[in-house]
């Protein structure tokens, strides 16, 4: 078949000179960071911040509107950016996070390059992050001490985003949290590429973050919890799901998100399980073995460290995760989210978060199974959760899906209502130094 | 203390007063979208009887959160406040079912607490009743009224509005009972409630009906308590059925209310109306008068000269067109000048329409007027000739392009819009060069404004004026009607107006047409002459809205509504004498309409006999010859998914299931392709292997109430049926194994299958109940290493079957393996046997593509007969892609079934004889990125790219219409019109 393999254009050496290198949106704190990466080593990358109605309607003109609504976004997100004359589209590339496998997903990058060509912009070089078929670009190269800056941005990324949900819904004086995590984010997008590759400098920085929140003055008036999974981009992407984050606080509601390293984790064990339950690509079930080891090491290691400081609630073990589904469904299941997402849904209730939002765009094909398919039998096993399927697409209005929602919220409340009556008032574990 | 509970849902308000359990004040009124001034309204009612008096309120409903938030009062979730309610008056209730405007609710008090929404692609609901009864022509009242009186049930897609009307548009036209269709409605509705609703949980115990709909509806409470077997203690309709959530807002007001004076409230909302949202708003259609004037003045050049007809002597020409809500007649004379015409719903009965408007043309011909010629096209064509003894029928899409190209020598493209349907033709060198047709998940049209329009309490005509004059039109999306209608619930909540709501319509309706169904990104890829025509362009707004969106002017000609009688009309001029009914048989013209089943073969089509006076009769609703009484004389064409569907259903058993162990094969998803590799191993494990069988709407039903995802793919949840069945009958296990890759051929980047095909076990052993009545296998396979494979069969078969050995599986995975092999190159030799049959007797070959489980009989509706029917050879798209070399796509070539359908692409390419139809299905995924590939590649080469989407649809219509077009467009190519 390498014949028949498409041609793309590559970004070369020359490029890297004055070419700006477009980024789409999805998690703005872990994707400002790794925009400072990437200037760092000279490249002039550029997170896109172009949304509203022109992008949905840039990317139902030239991409076909039974793609998902993420496809949907992030390609009419850069069209719409070239067309509004703010870059000199000669001088300018596009690099795009996609993740591989059976998913119509891993076809994102074609139709990306798709859609530049039918709006004219077919000289634009496309850099593709995949775990599938990494292209060649000979002016951007994934070194380890690069891929390595990338992974600790993610790990901060993470965290902030940890902190800010935590804090956010009770601090006293509004915006102090956000504040916060803009301030750290500046911080440590330097330190990303001065201070060196090592793990303790990293440690040491996660519990600086930790410090830094604790000292935001909070209430704490017991909230209700809001997990929310789902598909990757509209479960963070305020873009995607409606700004869903924000619905949630101004609703009284504490958010709680899995980390973006746990869809890095599962990545990794869905190479391994080609091996494990097939017999296929040894060499990749080697290598994936070795990344999953080291980088759920390196999770478990700031897991310990939230922990012994016990202010805020740390994330859960990839392995404990696991265990959980088990139960439920085999790890096979590897297309899109997979079993990560009921894993998800698992994992927050068994740190008490019963009130689930599983976000999906509109027809996804693995969220049939994983996610709409795999809600009757947690909640049969687990009658306390309480969770509702909202599907997010370029039709879709708010109002129906804020109204599901509320549904959800208002049984949430009842809930938190009648254990409040039961028990009396516990301290929230987190909330005890301030 | 007195309680207010106000609950304003999509369509109603619904208001109940009350001081402790004395109900003071009850209202139930729709709003028409006025939301605001309605409930301002019913507050002011509420102010006649209590006066100054403080009053706890809180609001509910899907259209009161946006008032609730604007005016600062508490707000109840319409399902929260629904059990309240329950949990207050009916305690002992273990199933909701509530039906509003919009929504559809259902909620399970047994055991935890479980409340369900429909999600957004579910429309069968108050809404839907009533935009079937427009369809129908009655009030809903009337439908009520005739639903008691139905002697049968047709199957009517439930999922959403598009879907049904798609399927009960044929039926009236084929003249079946209203009385049957009204009460088919109804079971659509409680077929949708329970599949998309319940999703798996049991509705049992007393249920209690709440809700507008039901409490109104008759027909429609029987139909639930038939369907769900309920006894009349069981099947609760209570009196307060349509207040219960405001009656559940009240409750919840005496918990979290705020005390005030109605007085002040009713301040309180008016003065809330200032916070209207402006973000999402368009450009206005018509920026001032001059423009106005310029357009209009421009359209009116576009005219079609009429005569008068009592002034006319000599030869006439008529055409009919029968559509699927209108019914246009064109009466010709000699030099082409129209001598009367006429345009009108066809009310659900087009043979009477047709049978009056011929009447009165004869009356107004008298002697001097001499019909020599006619021709019908549409829906209705072959009833409508078959009743009047038309001369010719032909196919909507060579109408239209006649009528147009009379208006415009130079048209290079059509854009039809009419009341049902979208239909797009390009046209290169005086030749239909490609079609497209709306999809029927997406047919944003004129009936649908129509509904609009009368929901909102306007006239179409008067709707479309208001839209001219909207300062600012709300910008709705391009989805499908159900999207649109939630965006309009929304826009009406943010406090548009009518006008910007009808301007936002038709912008929506052109975007859905330009972006959905033609998928142009710039006007350029139109054309540079384009009519554009329907009923629906007489809509200035929707025209407007077109040339905005296009960037440049079109042309509309004055008759845009009557085209296809117009076009018919002009064909028919070259008959010489026509065959058509005299006045005088008029006179005794009988026509009467009985619905049959058709015993001709296993598949039973509905069938709806048509008689006429003189003795000749019409049948329609059958998927074959068989069905319309007509004897073959010689052998049927080769049909590569006959072959194929004889091939897996007649496996041959060769160890007589020695092992005394029944194990179950469901016929469904990947199980079409590797069924000979399943069965052959278990068969020569000595199991008995059973499978589950063709496909049929029973079967679906028989499983429908544990499907957790509505808006997966038909071929998916047909499954659950599979299962179903194959439990009933008693099997000691079920297989169905995961599969993350298929066979890989070599052919592309990779193997998978799509996540549903893969891993839909996953989904069953989590929401079928009943397979934890026998063992469920499901294991994670690799079906391209025998030794792998061999090993994981037996790591899976050792666990329930102690008595097996490694060297046993070892031997019948080889066995299985042959067979697959076998299959394969059966299917491949019959392809070229196919190919070569068809060269020799000079037929059309037609690659009817899609994925294995496509040649199901339920699935594929039987298609593939109706293929050959109009005279096609039908091969499958595995059975002639080995005879191409593998395809170079622009996406990303890594599913095992769609390289296939590339290459079968790529040989439909490469030979002038062969076309390449696409079955899609929908809601597939994967298929919104394969479609556009094949469709490049076929139109890259100067072939026609036909696409077929199907789902629970049964009628054939809408296939006929697209095949006979393609027929037509293929003829005319090749000079054979």
């Amino acid at each position: 078949m390498s014949d028949k393999k498409l041609p793309y254009i590559q970004f070369t050496k020359e490029m890297k000179k004055d070419y700006t290198i477009l980024m789409p949106t999805m998690l703005s704190r872990h994707f400002k960071l790794i925009e400072r990466v990437l200037r760092n080593r000279g490249y002039n990358a550029h997170l896109l911040d172009n949304v509203g109605p022109e992008v949905i309607e840039t990317g139902l003109k030239y991409v076909h509107n039974d793609t998902c609504y993420p496809a949907i976004l992030v390609i009419g997100q850069f069209i719409s950016a070239l067309q509004s004359g703010r870059y000199d589209v000669n001088k300018t590339a596009l690099v795009y996070f996609q993740t591989g496998g059976g998913c119509r997903a891993s076809n994102y990058i074609f139709l990306l390059r798709k859609a530049l060509e039918r709006a004219g912009f077919s000289n634009i070089p496309v850099i593709s992050l995949s775990f599938s078929g990494i292209e060649k670009h000979p002016g951007l190269k994934f070194g380890v001490s690069l891929i390595r800056r990338l992974f600790n941005a993610i790990i901060y990324g993470d965290m902030l985003l940890t902190l800010v949900n935590q804090c956010k819904p009770y601090e006293i004086n509004k915006g102090d949290s956000e504040r916060l995590a803009e301030e750290l984010t500046e911080k440590l997008a330097d330190g990303l590429e001065t201070e060196g590759l090592s793990f303790k400098k990293v440690k040491k920085n996660c519990q600086m973050m930790l410090d830094r929140f604790a000292e935001i003055p909070v209430n704490k008036t017991p909230k209700i919890r809001v997990g929310v999974v789902g598909e990757i981009y509209v479960k963070y992407s305020p873009l995607g799901n409606n700004n869903l984050e924000q619905f949630l606080v101004d609703e009284g509601a504490e958010v709680v998100m899995p980390g973006l390293i746990d869809f890095f984790l599962y990545s990794f064990v869905s190479m391994i399980t080609d091996y494990t339950l097939y017999g296929m690509k040894w060499l990749n079930h080697a290598i994936a073995k070795v990344a999953y080891k080291y980088i759920s090491s390196q999770q478990n290691k700031i897991i310990e460290l939230m922990r012994n400081d016990g202010r805020f609630e740390a994330a859960t073990p990839i392995s404990h995760t696991i265990s959980l589904i088990e139960e439920y469904m085999g790890i096979g299941t590897k297309m899109g989210e997979g079993w990560l997402l009921p894993a998800e849904m698992l994992e927050l209730n068994d740190k008490g978060v019963h009130n689930i939002i599983c976000t999906q765009p509109f027809g996804c094909l693995p969220n049939h199974i994983c996610g709409k398919g795999m809600m009757k039998p947690l909640k049969d096993r687990n009658p306390e959760m309480n969770i509702v399927a909202i599907d997010y697409d370029a039709g879709a209005t708010k109002v129906n899906q804020e109204n599901r929602i509320k549904l959800m919220l208002a049984n949430a409340r009842e809930n938190l209502e009648a254990q409040n009556n039961k028990q009396p008032l516990k301290e929230r574990e987190f909330a005890k130094t301030t | 203390m007195l309680l207010l509970g106000i609950d304003i849902g999509s369509t109603t308000a619904k208001a109940v007063l009350r001081r402790g359990d004395e109900v003071l004040y009850q209202k139930y009124e729709r709003h028409f979208s006025c939301v605001r001034e309605k409930t301002v309204e019913l507050l002011n009612e509420v102010y006649a009887i209590v006066g100054n008096e403080p009053v706890l309120t809180a609001i509910s409903g899907s259209a009161g959160l946006g008032l609730a938030q604007a005016a600062g009062l508490p707000f109840v979730q319409e399902v929260f406040a629904t059990a309240e309610v329950v949990k207050v008056k009916e305690p002992d209730t273990s199933c909701v079912i509530e039906l509003g405007g919009e929504d559809a609710k259902i909620i399970f008090f047994d055991g935890s607490i479980d409340e369900r929404m429909n999600g957004s692609c579910a429309g069968g609901t108050g809404a839907f009743i009533d935009q079937m009864a427009t369809l129908l022509n009655i009030s809903v009242d009337e439908l009520d009224e005739l639903s008691l009186d139905a002697e049968r049930i047709y199957p009517i897609a439930s999922r959403c509005g598009v879907f049904a009307k798609t399927d009960i548009q044929p039926l009236l036209n084929q003249g079946a009972r209203k009385a049957d269709v009204a009460a088919s409605i109804y079971q659509a509705v409680v077929n949708q409630t329970i599949a998309g609703l319940a999703q798996g949980r049991k509705i049992k115990g007393k249920v209690l009906f709440l809700g507008g709909p039901l409490f109104y509806c008759v027909g429609l409470r029987e139909r639930f308590k038939q369907t769900l077997k309920l006894s009349d203690e069981n099947a609760v309709f209570p009196e307060y059925g349509r207040y219960a959530v405001a009656y559940g807002a009240s409750i919840y007001a005496e918990k979290s209310g705020k005390s005030e004076a109605v007085g002040e409230l009713v301040e309180r909302i008016i003065n809330s109306r200032q916070k209207i949202v402006t973000a999402n708003l368009l450009e206005p259609l018509f920026t001032d008068e001059e423009s106005y004037r310029e357009f209009t003045n421009r359209h009116a050049k576009a005219t079609a000269p009429n005569s008068d007809i009592s002034e006319y002597i000599g030869k006439a020409y008529l055409g009919i067109d029968c559509g699927s809500t209108t019914t246009k007649l064109v009466l010709l004379s000699e030099d082409d000048s129209i001598l009367y015409s006429f345009y009108a719903s066809n009310e659900g009965n087009p043979v009477e329409i047709v049978r009056g408007q011929l009447n009165k043309i004869y009356e107004l011909c008298g002697d001097k007027i001499v019909i020599s010629g006619s021709a019908v096209t549409g829906y209705g064509e072959e009833l409508i000739r078959h009743a009047f003894s038309v001369d010719y029928g032909l196919v909507e899409t060579i109408a239209h392009y006649t009528a147009a190209k009379h208006f415009e020598p130079q048209v290079d493209f059509i854009l039809d819009i009419g009341g049902q349907d979208i239909k797009c033709f390009k046209i290169k060198n005086g030749a239909i060069d490609s079609i497209m047709l709306n999809e029927a998940c997406s047919s944003g049209c004129g009936s649908f404004l129509e509904t609009f329009a009368k929901a909102m309490g306007h006239t179409i005509e008067d709707f479309a004026k208001k839209g001219l004059n909207a300062k600012a039109p709300v910008n709705l999306g391009s989805r499908c009607t159900v999207f649109m209608n939630s965006s309009v619930k929304q826009s009406q909540k943010d406090g548009a107006c009518v006008e910007d709501i009808s301007a936002g319509l038709s912008i929506s309706v052109v975007k859905n047409a330009i972006y959905k169904v033609i998928r142009a990104s710039s006007a350029k890829e139109l054309g540079e002459n384009i009519v554009v025509q329907g009923g629906t362009f007489y809509n200035d707004a929707v025209l407007r809205a077109f040339e905005r969106e296009l960037g440049y002017n079109v042309i509309r000609p004055s008759i845009a509504g009557l085209m296809g009688a117009y076009g018919a009309a002009l064909y028919s001029k070259k008959c010489v004498s026509s065959s058509i009914i005299s006045a005088d048989a008029l006179e005794s013209f009988i026509h009467t309409a009985r619905s049959a089943v058709c015993q001709g073969c296993t598949n039973h089509c509905h069938l709806t006999v048509n008689k006429f006076g003189d003795g000749k009769q019409f049948i329609s609703g059958n998927q074959c010859e068989k069905g319309a009484g007509i004897k073959l004389d010689s052998e049927p064409l080769p049909n590569l998914h006959a072959f194929k569907r004889d091939y897996l259903l007649n496996l041959p058993k060769n160890q007589n299931g020695k092992r005394g162990i029944r194990i179950g094969l469901p016929l469904a998803l990947g199980m079409y392709e590797l069924l000979p590799l399943w069965h052959g191993i278990f068969d020569a494990l000595g199991f008995d292997v059973e499978l589950s069988g063709m496909s049929s709407r029973r079967l679906y039903e028989k499983g429908q109430f544990s499907i957790p995802s509505d808006t997966a793919c038909y071929p998916a949840k047909i499954m659950h049926g599979h299962i179903a069945s194959l439990i009933k009958s008693g099997v000691d296990a079920v297989f169905y194994p995961c599969l993350t890759y298929n066979i890989d051929e070599k052919a592309s980047d990779n193997h998978y299958n799509c996540p549903v095909v893969a891993y839909y076990s996953e989904l069953l052993n989590g929401n079928v109940e009943e397979l934890s009545k026998c063992k469920f296998l499901y294991p994670y396979l690799n079906v391209n290493n025998s030794r792998q494979l061999a090993k994981e069969m037996y790591d899976c078969l050792k666990e329930h079957f102690a008595d097996i050995t490694y060297k046993e599986v070892k031997q019948a995975v080889k066995k299985g393996m042959n067979d697959y092999n076998s299959y394969m190159s059966a299917v491949r030799k019959e392809g070229e046997r196919a190919l070569k049959f068809a060269r020799e007797n000079s037929k059309r070959i037609m690659i009817l593509a899609g994925r294995p489980y496509h040649i199901d009989a339920e699935i594929g509706h039987g298609i593939d007969k109706l293929a050959t029917s109009l005279g096609f050879v039908v091969v499958s798209e595995d059975s002639v892609c080995h005879l191409s070399e593998s395809q170079r796509v622009r996406v990303l070539n890594q599913w095992t079934y769609h390289a296939r359908l590339y290459r079968a692409a790529r040989f439909a390419s490469e030979n002038k004889d062969v076309q390449l139809v696409q079955l899609v299905s929908f809601g597939c995924g994967v298929d919104a990125i394969t479609t556009d590939e094949v469709r490049e590649i076929l139109e890259s080469n100067g072939k026609y790219y036909t696409q077929i989407k199907i789902d629970e649809i049964t009628n054939l219509g809408a296939v006929k219409i697209r095949l006979r077009s393609l027929i037509g467009a293929l003829d005319e190519r090749e000079g054979l019109l």
